[in-house]
């Protein structure tokens, strides 16, 4: 039995870690839509412009500034795309919005090949992370053991701030109606900001932790575990947070565990699988709300 | 007389690509229930929704208090003094009954636990159901939430939008008696409504709107009373 723990471990410890790498990209996908009808499918783009940011930031900068730069600049970047190719399409279908959501990914992937010209950049070593540490006989990075906690602090954060404040109030009512939300004097424009906001800083947050666990970024590193987390934000029911987090951890450990199930080769396939069967069994996911649109 | 606290002079507003008002006047007199009556497609909420910002007027003036406020955007509208009891009530159904109402004094910085004890007092019913959900509330209940959260935001004009809508004649009756309520503790009301009978008794002035325009006017007992107004809307 202890054998088989200490075989199995560090694959759960793995996948809850990922899990929460997921679930910080998740909940960015799953608050923009609940506000605003929209997959934006740039997020995981946003979240590889944060891995070369952090590369650049690293490079001639001590690692406590350039950990805020990467923050402040994900943010920046994440409400000017919202402004630029998203708000001037507010009364437009939403299809139109959608489709330039995915022009702005595209354009985020190769002005980060032409930046960076298409080789590899080195991921920095964050200190601390990349630590190791031995946990009951198996041996990991530090950031396997931060990610999880740190994600649960965040978590909690925002749904403090969605359900306690004043502005989490705002995004709530905005999210169900725009027009009276207007009407009670809100501006919807600075609650849409600070979804970006709260997404973006997110998205900062868990490309540190990602990252850290993989040598190098490349323009299309964002691609597939911006995919896997909006896969995790429609498995838990898209629009919801604590949704998209348990979509997330779920997510990261069953790709971990058929890892190590000697069938690395399927885990990513695992995670599409679970995509369709979830869209043609319930396609409202675990916690979602009846929508009667679909995009 | 004294300078009316709401003027509207030659409003016109486009919806959906018609002209739903085509030019049309009124004053709305500080301290009154004033009310405008017509039938579904008159051009009734397209006026109430230009004056509240929700949409731009194509032409003409919204003054209030002699100060233009034309295509000035709801923020603004809401924080001169000026909210909206929208048609269908509208309540956040997600949101507690006193979220519903804190949230009706979002632009408000300063303190809002007299005007909770206000509303609540002129609607027990709401402090009753403080913690539930805005959308388990029953119809009248959500229409007097909907009131009280307009009247969070401390508003000296209160416009609403059919507010009898769907609802039981004795929930009707109900509501008529709060706006005027309301109405003697210094709010004054634009009142647009589609049930002409309850709306003129209420009104101290009442305009009736046809496709767009005005067609008569007077006082709300005057209109109740008038042969034509009696026939086309109050049935015979």
């Amino acid at each position: 039995m202890s054998e088989f723990i200490s075989a199995n471990l560090p694959y759960l410890l793995a996948g809850i870690s990922v899990g929460g790498q997921y679930a910080l990209i998740a909940i960015g996908y799953t608050m923009v839509y609940g506000i605003l009808r929209l997959i934006n499918f740039a997020h995981g783009d946003v979240f590889m412009v944060a891995g070369l940011v952090m590369v650049t930031a690293a490079a001639s900068l001590p690692i406590g500034v350039a950990i805020v730069l990467v923050i402040v600049a994900t943010i920046i970047l994440g409400v000017v795309i919202e402004r630029v190719a998203y708000k001037p399409l507010r009364s437009a279908p939403r299809m139109s919005v959608m489709i330039s959501a995915i022009g702005v990914s595209y354009l985020l992937q190769n002005c980060a090949l032409y930046f960076t010209g298409g080789l590899p950049q080195i991921y920095p070593t964050i200190p601390f992370l990349s630590n190791s540490v031995t946990i009951g006989g198996a041996t990991t990075k530090m950031v396997t053991v931060v990610t999880p906690i740190l994600t649960l602090i965040l978590i909690f954060a925002l749904v403090t701030l969605i359900q306690k404040t004043k502005i989490g109030m705002a995004m709530r009512a905005v999210s169900k109606d725009f027009e009276t939300s207007e009407l009670m004097g809100i501006k919807i424009n600075k609650v849409i900001s600070m979804t970006f906001v709260i997404g973006c800083f997110l998205a900062a947050v868990g490309s540190m932790l990602y990252f850290t666990n993989y040598p190098s970024v490349i323009p299309t590193s964002g691609a597939m575990p911006g995919l896997k987390a909006f896969v995790a934000a429609v498995f838990g029911g898209i629009g919801s947070v604590p949704g998209a987090v348990i979509g997330a951890f779920i997510i990261g450990i069953c790709e971990n565990i058929i890892k190590g199930l000697g069938l690395t080769v399927f885990s990513d396939a695992f995670t599409f699988v679970l995509l369709i069967v979830i869209l043609l069994v319930k396609p409202t996911g675990i916690f979602g709300e009846k929508a009667t649109d679909k995009v | 007389m004294s300078e009316p606290i709401l003027s509207i002079q030659n409003l016109q507003v486009n919806y959906g690509g018609i002209e739903a008002v085509k030019g049309i006047s009124f004053d709305v007199p500080e301290g009154e229930i004033v009310t405008l009556i017509g039938a579904n497609g008159a051009g009734k909420s397209s006026t109430l929704r230009s004056i509240s910002g929700l949409v731009k007027p194509r032409s003409g003036k919204i003054l209030f208090k002699g100060e233009d406020i034309t295509g000035k955007n709801p923020t603004e509208i809401v924080s001169k003094g000026i909210t909206l009891v929208p048609e269908g009530r509208k309540i956040f159904a997600d949101l507690t009954v006193k979220e519903n109402l804190r949230i009706g004094a979002y632009l408000r910085k300063d303190d809002i636990s007299e005007d909770l004890e206000w509303v609540y007092s002129l609607f027990p019913r709401l402090k009753e159901r403080e913690w539930q959900a805005g959308g388990t509330l029953s119809g009248g209940e959500q229409q007097m939430l909907a009131v009280g959260r307009a009247l969070m935001s401390r508003p000296k004009v209160m416009m609403m939008d059919e507010p009898s809508l769907g609802l039981a004649p004795l929930i009707v009756r109900d509501i008529f008696s709060i706006i005027k309520e309301v109405n003697k503790q210094g709010v004054t009301i634009l009142l647009i409504e589609q049930n002409a009978n309850m709306a003129l008794k209420t009104a101290h002035m009442g305009y009736v709107m046809e496709t767009g325009r005005i067609t008569m006017s007077g006082p709300g007992q005057e209109l109740l009373v008038n042969e034509d107004v009696r026939k086309a809307y109050l049935g015979g």
